[in-house]
């Protein structure tokens, strides 16, 4: 078999707003069915990555390639969980034809859903276990039902690509157990690059992270390096101060 | 009232009141939910130095009208899309200026102008037939457009930035959102006048939300509140000799505030209880 394009390659990336320097030198490439978490602190560029990678925003050097292609080329095949679901609760959408957003694509403009949009809504809302919702406005969903209909709009565009901002920042515990362990399984056939943060939850579902604070270390394998500790959070103790399990930290090589 | 209906010009309101429902309903919908309510007030008042310049140079004032009012959407179109956090400011400043415009160019045009208070307060008893043929097209071309696009619109409505992710062309749209805000304001203008359009974009959507979780309910909905709310005014203003576009706004306030103490008394169930009950 050949080798499959990358998911994701980026090469010498810098991204500023307007004067303020957001990323620089951010270089990495993640092969087809990975399962990456990115971490760092807030305002350490984190999301900025993410909507690059999106194609949101556009770059002030170097290149990004989503599946061999131009973020925006690329876009049909990317699904897209946003971090806050909080937008627009009083607006006049019910949870089906919420989720049926994830079935626009530019190809089908100024046409109707067709039965296979229906039904492939249907199927999703089943999976995520949101199907006799669909009736009921989003307003009046709780912040983890509302987030598990962001995931299935997300998994109604058929991506190839899923990214997650932050998916367990409004909801309870136990949604948070079952969505990873729902990720997990969906992993099987699509690569997932994940915002979290949520450390201790990288061990045990991840298979590769990166930790982003104005530059980006990435580690092929589910470990947080030192390097990463120093770099996200400056001072480990702070780390495990939050109750992050020390078997997530690697022995100190050097 | 009805033997109202033996006067011809009773007949063309009505049918101007129809129309311009019809564009509230369904522009006014798309504005209340996108949040662009004073875009369209930026607009209308713009509006003016297109009249100011029908007078000054002789063209018909709802052609001048129309002229300023789809070119201030389309100044506050393009801005808004680039520099979303001054919006409000080019508003202001937009609005201002088209109407220090018209004001200096009925000032520039010779004799004495006494319809102009027609154009701020709208004049559906003066419409005549011919207007309404101006309308019905206007309409038709808002109809169609949100039809076609309609899961588009509510895909950019609701999240921008996963419609943009989606390919959909965002900023194509919103402008096409703005110049039909452009067109419906011409409209409005004939019957309620410049200065209350936004009471009759905002207020029927605003009613017709408490009742739906559809988009296109909402729509419909709004659009026969406007029905509606024209219908009154236009009967109130008859009966007590009373200006037309005020008598409308008037109508349509009191079912705003009539809704808003129905909710308070009635908590929040409103939208449930219709809902359930049409499931």
């Amino acid at each position: 078999m050949s080798k499959l394009t990358p998911a994701i390659e980026i090469e010498d990336l810098w991204f500023s707003y307007d004067k303020t320097p957001v990323l620089k030198e951010v270089s990495f490439t993640l092969e087809q069915g990975n399962y990456m978490a990115i971490l760092g602190p807030n305002g350490g560029g984190k999301t900025t990555l993410l909507r690059l990678m999106l194609g949101i925003l556009k770059p002030d050097r170097g290149t990004i390639r989503v599946l061999g292609l131009m973020p925006k080329e690329a876009r049909d095949r990317l699904g897209y969980v946003p971090q806050s679901t909080e937008i627009n609760l009083s607006f006049p959408i019910s949870v089906f034809d919420l989720v049926l957003t994830g079935r626009l694509s530019r190809s089908r403009i100024g046409r109707r859903y067709t039965s296979t949009d229906r039904g492939k809504v249907e199927t999703i809302l089943e999976k995520v276990g949101m199907l006799k919702y669909r009736h009921w406005p989003i307003g009046q969903l709780s912040g983890g039902q509302r987030q598990r209909i962001f995931i299935a709009r997300a998994l109604a565009t058929e991506p190839s690509i899923l990214f997650l901002d932050e998916p367990t920042a409004s909801v309870d515990p136990e949604f948070e157990v079952g969505l990873y362990e729902f990720l997990e399984e969906l992993n099987r056939e699509v690569t997932i690059v994940i915002i979290t943060h949520d450390v201790g939850v990288i061990s045990r579902h991840v298979k590769s992270v990166a930790c982003v604070n104005r530059t980006l270390i990435f580690h092929g394998a589910a470990k947080i390096t030192q390097e990463m500790v120093d770099m996200a959070y400056h001072c480990p103790v702070d780390l495990v101060a939050h109750g992050i399990p020390h078997r997530v930290l690697p022995e100190h090589e050097e | 009232m009805w033997e109202a209906l033996h006067f011809e010009f009773m007949r063309n309101a009505l049918m101007a009141g129809v129309l311009v429902s019809v564009a509230c309903g369904v522009v006014g919908t798309l504005v209340v939910v996108n949040r662009i309510v004073f875009v369209s007030g930026g607009i209308a008042h713009a509006a003016y130095g297109g009249i100011g310049l029908a007078l000054f140079t002789g063209l018909p004032p709802t052609l001048g009208a129309g002229i300023f009012s789809v070119g201030a959407s389309l100044i506050m179109g393009a801005v808004s899309l680039r520099s979303r956090h001054r919006t409000d400011t080019v508003i202001g400043v937009v609005w201002a200026v088209g109407m220090a415009i018209g004001v200096v160019l009925v000032d520039l045009s010779p004799g004495y102008h006494v319809d102009l208070m027609s154009y701020l307060f709208g004049s559906i008893l003066a419409v005549p037939k011919s207007d309404l043929w101006f309308m019905l097209p206007l309409d038709l071309v808002i109809v169609f457009t949100v039809l076609i696009f309609f899961k588009e619109f509510l895909a950019i409505s609701y999240d921008e930035e996963f419609a943009l992710v989606r390919g959909i062309p965002v900023n194509a749209l919103y402008m096409a959102l703005f110049c039909m805000i452009g067109f419906s304001v011409v409209m409005i203008i004939r019957i309620v006048g410049l200065i209350l359009v936004i009471a009759l974009l905002s207020i029927p959507p605003y009613i017709a939300e408490k009742f739906t979780s559809s988009l296109g309910t909402m729509m419909v909905l709004s659009t026969l509140f406007g029905i509606l709310f024209t219908i009154l005014g236009l009967w109130i203003s008859f009966s007590f000799n009373l200006t037309s576009g005020a008598a409308i706004i008037l109508v349509a306030g009191a079912a705003f505030f009539l809704s808003l103490a129905v909710e308070r008394i009635g908590g929040s169930g409103l939208r449930q209880n219709v809902e359930e009950y049409t499931r």
